[in-house]
């Protein structure tokens, strides 16, 4: 037997990223939101481990205000692959009073997550939480180490960051501090889907073409259901669609599409001149809506 | 994903040389700027007045960057054209500057120098031309910007070159290393495509030269290192017994049947199995996240390196090493730090400190302390032996962090002499 395994340079950098988590910290957790790019991390990290199991639990994050198609999936996979895992949820911190639901016509929970998402570190007593952010999806997270030393309130401080020398990482932290770690940093969009596909994962139906109910608002897609506000005027259609990235269904704008196999999705993307984040109601919120949210706990 | 060639690539130069604009500039060329993405430089151009895009609005993405039009920390930028992926950082050129272009440069396989035709050959450039030496990179690009305010003079020009070519005699690049392109960034003149206006120019474009780069002439093959991450054991029924050693594997490949010499014990074994996820291979590259077991029980640890036992490094408690200074906190004989070489963390004692090295090549005085951005020769005592190469011989296996015991920043970075 003669094969020579030939390494894929970006996968080979997340999966020493990986180990280098496992090895560096007491309790870390990997954030998984359902998403193509944490079930990517999930994909990694089982490499990264073969023929041991993943050796920490995933933590969701649950806004209340998910797809219900990205929870069935989630549930799936973590059966399939027996992971633990951690749920906790926005609606909690909203019933304890911690933070506020908003209101009107761009009322979101997204910006609420970070304050549960804080809690559960707080309770877990995690110091590395791994997330699938990459450096290409926008301009604050091109910033971003690929160790990210946060404080006690899960603070970024941009502007102080530890310089990342070849690929040394330095997860060493103090009492309360914690770490965010990214393996996927380097990762462009097009990368995740040409890897989804090499690989052959499983991803959530909402990824691919299907009917749904829509109306269009400041040039976007956006789903027609009781957790979105909508003004009695904008109309409801049904339509086309899937979604480039999956978060909570009140900033996630759909595009219109036809593509219901994963080649017609690598082929869309290919060609793509519109930028996933564009597809993030979130961000629409101002130039700097990344950098502010990270900078006081945000994933 | 695609196996399309990866070119990582950091640029270089001072304050306002142009660095953001011409990165901009790439990605605009490329086609790589998304409509929403151009749409915010066009309004922000607006807005502020200018009659162009503002290029550097693309990549200048903190709220202070934006507001004061300058670059704070290192960004990577990711585009692609049909052949090549690539990878920049747009490395800062104020106060951090030795920090940020070590940082970004440490991932790069070329840089790109700026040079204000206007400002010519400063103090910069010496600088950044000197850290690209030290850390040996396979190519640089000596790109002569703002043409345009010189009349996209060929005088002009030749005088850089002929300048910086005095820097690279005393450099240890070779002149094919080397390539110079007078460029606008602004205006686009020989980013993709030829410029009319610079005729005497016969070269490549900036983009056509970074096409041509082949990642193998820039990576360096030499004796396989694999320092051991992590110990896989899975303890379960189908894999009761499975020691496997994870690591990524350095320099050269390791094949089933190789004779290995685990250290710091030194004891010998063969190779017995490769594995990478659920597959099992004969022979690994370098570059490769994988997990071996060997054909004895031997007792190995994170932190440990398994080399081929006809290629022992040297292993040693005491080293000389070039570094680079990356924290305000000065580096003082005397002072403690971990060490971190690879994944493998000792604790090290500053002995003494021969010199700070002047960095355009003039030679070096004494000193007693390196200072944020200073690049000096320093001599260690270690807790433990590290099993080493020099930078020269082993690029993976001859570099290290400084940890400070205090605050746990990265405060330095060395280069095994
Ligand atoms: N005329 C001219 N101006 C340029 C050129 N390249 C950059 N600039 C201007 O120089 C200034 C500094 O550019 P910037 O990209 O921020 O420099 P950096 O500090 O190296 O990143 C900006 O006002 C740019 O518009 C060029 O080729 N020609
Ligand atoms: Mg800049």
């Amino acid at each position: 037997m003669s094969n020579l395994f030939i390494p894929n340079p970006k996968e080979a950098e997340s999966i020493h990223i990986l180990r280098e988590v496992a090895a560096q910290f007491e309790r870390p957790v990997l954030l998984f939101s359902g998403g193509k790019d944490s079930i990517t991390l999930v994909r990694l990290a089982q490499k990264a481990f073969y023929p041991a199991r993943i050796p920490f639990p995933l933590l969701h994050i649950d806004t209340g205000h998910n797809f219900p198609e990205t929870i069935e999936f989630r549930d799936q996979l973590v059966a399939e692959l027996g992971l633990e895992l951690i749920v906790r949820n926005v609606q909690d911190s909203i019933n304890q009073g911690k933070v506020t639901e908003e209101r009107g016509r761009y009322a979101s929970r997204n910006t609420l997550q970070t304050t549960t998402l804080l809690d559960a570190i707080e309770e877990f007593k995690f110091d590395a939480c791994i997330g699938g952010a990459r450096r290409d999806e926008e301009k604050a997270r091109a910033k971003e180490r690929v160790f990210s030393v946060r404080d006690d309130f899960g603070q970024w401080d941009e502007k102080n960051q530890r310089p990342e020398l070849f690929d040394m990482l330095n997860g060493r932290i103090h009492q309360g501090q914690n770490v965010r770690v990214f393996p996927i940093s380097n990762w462009t969009e097009l990368d995740v889907w040409e890897y989804i596909k090499t690989e052959n994962i499983a991803i959530p139906s909402i990824y691919f073409a299907h009917k749904r109910e829509v109306f269009f608002r400041d040039g976007m897609v956006w789903t027609a259901n009781e957790h979105v506000y909508r003004e009695s005027y904008e109309e409801v259609f049904e339509k086309m669609v899937r979604f480039r990235t999956v978060g909570d269904m009140t900033c996630t704008a759909a595009v219109l599409s036809e593509a219901d196999t994963l080649d017609a999705v690598v082929a869309e993307i290919r060609d793509s001149t519109i930028s996933e984040r564009g597809a993030r109601i979130d961000d629409k919120r101002s130039e700097a809506a990344m950098e502010s949210r990270k900078k006081v706990g945000y994933f | 994903m695609e196996n399309r060639k990866l070119i990582k690539i950091a640029t270089a130069g001072s304050v306002d040389d142009g660095k953001s604009t011409l990165i901009g500039r790439l990605l605009y060329d490329t086609k790589s700027l998304t409509t929403d993405k151009l749409e915010a430089i066009e309004k922000t151009s607006r807005q502020r007045g200018f009659d162009y895009l503002d290029f550097s609005l693309a990549t200048d993405g903190l709220i202070a960057e934006r507001e004061q039009g300058i670059t704070i920390d290192v960004a990577h930028i990711y585009f692609n054209t049909a052949k090549t992926n690539f990878v920049i950082a747009d490395t800062p050129g104020h106060v951090e500057y030795t920090r940020n272009m070590v940082t970004g440069a440490s991932t790069s396989q070329v840089a790109i120098i700026l040079i204000d035709a206007r400002k010519g050959v400063i103090e910069q450039t010496n600088r950044h031309f000197f850290i690209s030496n030290l850390l040996r990179l396979g190519h640089v690009v000596v790109a002569v910007n703002k043409m345009d305010l010189v009349n996209y003079d060929e005088d002009v020009f030749l005088k850089i070159k002929a300048d910086f070519e005095v820097l690279v005699e005393k450099s240890d690049f070779k002149t094919d290393q080397i390539t110079f392109i007078p460029i606008s960034a602004l205006k686009g003149e020989n980013i993709a495509k030829h410029s009319e206006l610079m005729p005497w120019y016969v070269g490549n474009t900036l983009l056509d030269h970074l096409e041509v780069l082949e990642p193998s002439d820039l990576h360096e093959s030499t004796v396989a290192r694999f320092p051991i991450q992590y110990v896989t054991r899975p303890r379960t029924e189908a894999f009761h017994d499975f020691r496997g050693f994870s690591g990524k594997l350095y320099g050269g490949s390791l094949k089933v049947g190789d004779e290995v010499t685990v250290l710091p014990s030194f004891t010998e074994s063969k190779i017995k199995t490769i594995h990478f996820f659920d597959q099992e291979y004969s022979e690994a590259l370098p570059g490769a996240s994988i997990t071996i077991t060997l054909e004895n029980e031997v007792n190995i640890s994170r932190g440990d390196m398994l080399v081929k036992s006809s290629e022992l490094p040297k292993s040693e408690k005491q080293i000389s090493a070039t570094i680079c200074q990356v924290n305000s906190k000065p580096l003082k004989v005397g002072d403690k730090y971990t060490l971190q070489h690879g994944i493998n963390r000792v604790l090290a004692k500053v002995e003494s400190i021969d010199s700070v090295i002047h960095t355009d090549f003039t030679g070096e005085v004494s000193a007693s302390q390196l200072k944020l951005n200073d690049i000096g020769k320093v001599n260690f005592r270690l807790s433990k032996p590290i099993h080493f190469d020099t930078y020269h011989d082993n690029k993976s296996n001859g570099r290290f962090i400084l940890i400070d015991e205090g605050s746990y920043d990265t405060v330095g970075v060395g280069f095994i002499d």
